[in-house]
């Protein structure tokens, strides 16, 4: 980037600057909008949904999607729209509990593990292994078979599960940014452990930790379908996009409208959260940012 | 009293091979105000010595011993980390060798530059805002206001080793220790780094180790030299008296690898054979035999004391160079 582009920046705190940053990138913005949508969708689930989504009315099973069944109807007859923005409430909600929980346990550790080394890496690491070794879904069935089968219960265990995977992450990101001169720099300045490791450790680790996240977010819903179909999740007839989407399989020759509401639903969630975290990604880090002029030539 | 006192400082690293003794049994004094060089080439313990005064080498795997080093009436090993940290960027700071990677890439300069100020000048956000402005301004900056805002990777590199400059110099330390801070820029820059540094040093009256192992720039610079070979001094002295009476084999070598400009007659420049000898091993004489194109009977035998050629010159040589 050439001195000429640097009138245009003033002294604003760093996050304002990311701020105005990521507006710039089209895909992140459009993939922000969907999800805004979908989340105001589902909070006024109660409001808007045309019919009760549990209700069962065998006289209109298995109808195509209709003015009067925008979505159509299941096996029993309930409207698959109602159904799906219901749903969304708890995949929506287990999807973000999970990020945020995996992300306040698996952060912290993978700080003080990789800034720390030594013993608490050591013993930090082992215990990581330790919920490694695991298959995934296993440990959170027995996590879940433990606490309880509610949904509460789920988000816990997919978020102690989830956990590790980022703090391992964390570890390998946070040793090799260590190692940076600008770290040995500030310490030479008189900063201190906690500053080291909240302004320049973090920041800098944070791309990835966001990319991650987002992984973390679609495997989350999967996973609570998953768990949902073998009796630990949402419990029937409560709806969710992955039970719903699991059910619709028998019926995907007669229905498919049933099976493709939440799966897609499903997939451009993920979809606009990887965008998202793209984004997030590239305004949190100013040398990828991309000035006014280089996106005039763009889209020239 | 000096500044600066150091007395037998021992740096060692336990590795798998072995202990490397990185820096072995150094000694020496800085006053107040003055400027040292420390020469000597790659893996000479140049840099370890700087990090150890510094306290900033982490133990372990390093082990840092010294009979004494204080600093400003302080015994830098009885200090703690915590008292230690109050007094690094506040009263010693240090400029590194690369400032392409010296400055982090996701912070505003702005932003590191106040840190600085207000975590040891106590100063609240607006009082450090305008004070970083007056800094960048002092090491040439221009448009300080507006460049607060911008990231490193916008400055050059010579821009951005003044940055690291005004951020070392910006809580007035008694001691700049600048470790090869111009090795990474081209030379015109070079030279205005090194002038930077000369005014405003001497404009405070700012104690300075520069750490090079280009004689030229060191010339240039400093009241004093230190030469470093294999972790020790071996030669010490003024740097009118080192550069016409260099009283080491290994000061010799150097001036005699370094090219001239002075025109004063063409001659080949004459490399110092081998390598450098493993920190590993014990060394009983002196570290520079192998490689020492003027080494007398005495240097098989026993290892080398301090001889005085002068006032505060001395060598650690058996040969007798100087005419």
């Amino acid at each position: 980037m050439s001195l000429a582009t640097a009138p245009q920046l003033r002294f604003a705190g760093s996050l304002a600057l990311a701020a105005r940053q990521f507006p710039r990138h089209r895909a992140a913005m459009a993939g922000l909008l969907f999800l805004l949508a979908i989340c105001l969708l589902t909070i006024l689930a109660p409001a808007i949904a045309p019919y009760d989504p549990v209700q069962i009315k065998l006289g209109a099973k298995l109808k195509p999607p209709s003015l009067e069944h925008w979505l159509g109807t299941d096996h029993f007859g309930r409207d698959v729209f109602s159904r799906l923005i219901h749903g969304g409430r708890t995949s929506l909600s287990v999807g973000l509990l999970v990020v945020g929980f995996a992300f306040c346990l698996g952060v912290p550790l993978g700080l003080a593990s990789g800034y720390f080394g030594g013993r608490i890496d050591n013993l930090l690491m082992r215990l990581v292994d330790a919920f490694l070794t695991f298959p995934p879904l296993l440990l959170a069935v027995a996590l879940v078979g433990l606490l309880g089968p509610d949904i509460q219960n789920v988000m816990l265990a997919l978020g102690l599960v989830q956990a590790p995977v980022l703090a391992r992450m964390v570890r390998g990101s946070t040793l090799a940014v260590r190692e940076e001169v600008y770290v040995m720099a500030a310490r030479a300045l008189g900063a201190g452990p906690g500053r080291i490791v909240l302004s320049h450790l973090l920041r800098n680790v944070m791309s990835p930790i966001v990319v991650q996240l987002t992984i973390v977010f679609s495997a989350a819903i999967i996973a609570e379908a998953s768990l949902s179909f073998l009796g630990f999740g949402t419990q029937p007839p409560n709806p969710s996009w992955g039970r719903d989407m699991s059910e619709a399989r028998r019926f995907l020759g007669d229905a498919p409208w049933m099976f493709m509401a939440p799966t897609l639903t499903i997939a451009l969630c993920v979809l606009s959260i990887n965008f998202l975290g793209d984004g997030l990604r590239d305004a949190l880090d100013p040398r990828s940012w991309r000035t006014r002029r280089a996106l005039q030539e763009e889209r020239r | 009293m000096a500044l600066l006192t150091v007395r037998g400082l021992t740096t060692r690293f336990a590795t798998d091979r072995g202990t490397v003794r990185a820096v072995d049994n150094v000694s020496f004094d800085l006053e107040e105000g003055e400027v040292l060089g420390l020469v000597g080439e790659s893996g000479s313990g140049k840099s370890v010595t700087a990090l150890s005064i510094m306290r900033l080498v982490s133990e372990p795997p390093g082990q840092v011993r010294a009979e004494q080093l204080s600093f400003d009436g302080l015994d830098l090993m009885r200090l703690s980390e915590a008292e230690v940290r109050e007094i690094r960027g506040a009263r010693m700071a240090m400029v590194f060798q690369d400032p392409m990677r010296s400055l982090n890439p996701v912070l505003t300069v702005g932003r590191q530059l106040t840190e600085v100020l207000r975590r040891h000048a106590d100063l609240d956000r607006r009082a450090a805002r305008r004070r970083a402005i007056e800094l960048l301004e002092t090491v040439g900056i221009p448009n300080a206001e507006r460049r607060l805002g911008a990231y490193p990777h916008q400055f050059s590199g010579g821009m951005r080793q003044r940055v690291m400059i005004a951020i070392a110099l910006s809580c007035n330390p008694r001691l700049l220790i600048a470790d090869e801070a111009t090795t990474a820029l081209d030379v015109t820059i070079q030279a205005q780094i090194v002038d930077l540094v000369k005014r405003l040093t001497r404009e405070r009256g700012t104690a300075v180790i520069w750490i090079s192992h280009d004689l030229g720039v060191i010339a240039g610079l400093c009241d004093r030299v230190n030469v470093m070979y294999a972790g020790r001094i071996v030669e010490s002295g003024p740097i009118r008296e080192l550069f016409h009476r260099p009283s080491h084999g290994y000061t010799l070598g150097l001036l005699g690898s370094t090219p001239r400009v002075d025109g004063s007659q063409a001659r080949r420049l004459s490399p110092i054979e081998g390598l450098p000898p493993n920190l590993i091993d014990p060394m009983p004489l002196c570290p520079f035999l192998p490689r020492c194109r003027v080494s007398v009977a005495a240097c098989r035998e026993r290892a080398p004391q301090r001889r005085a050629f002068g006032d505060r010159h001395w060598a650690a040589c058996f040969a007798d160079i100087s005419p």
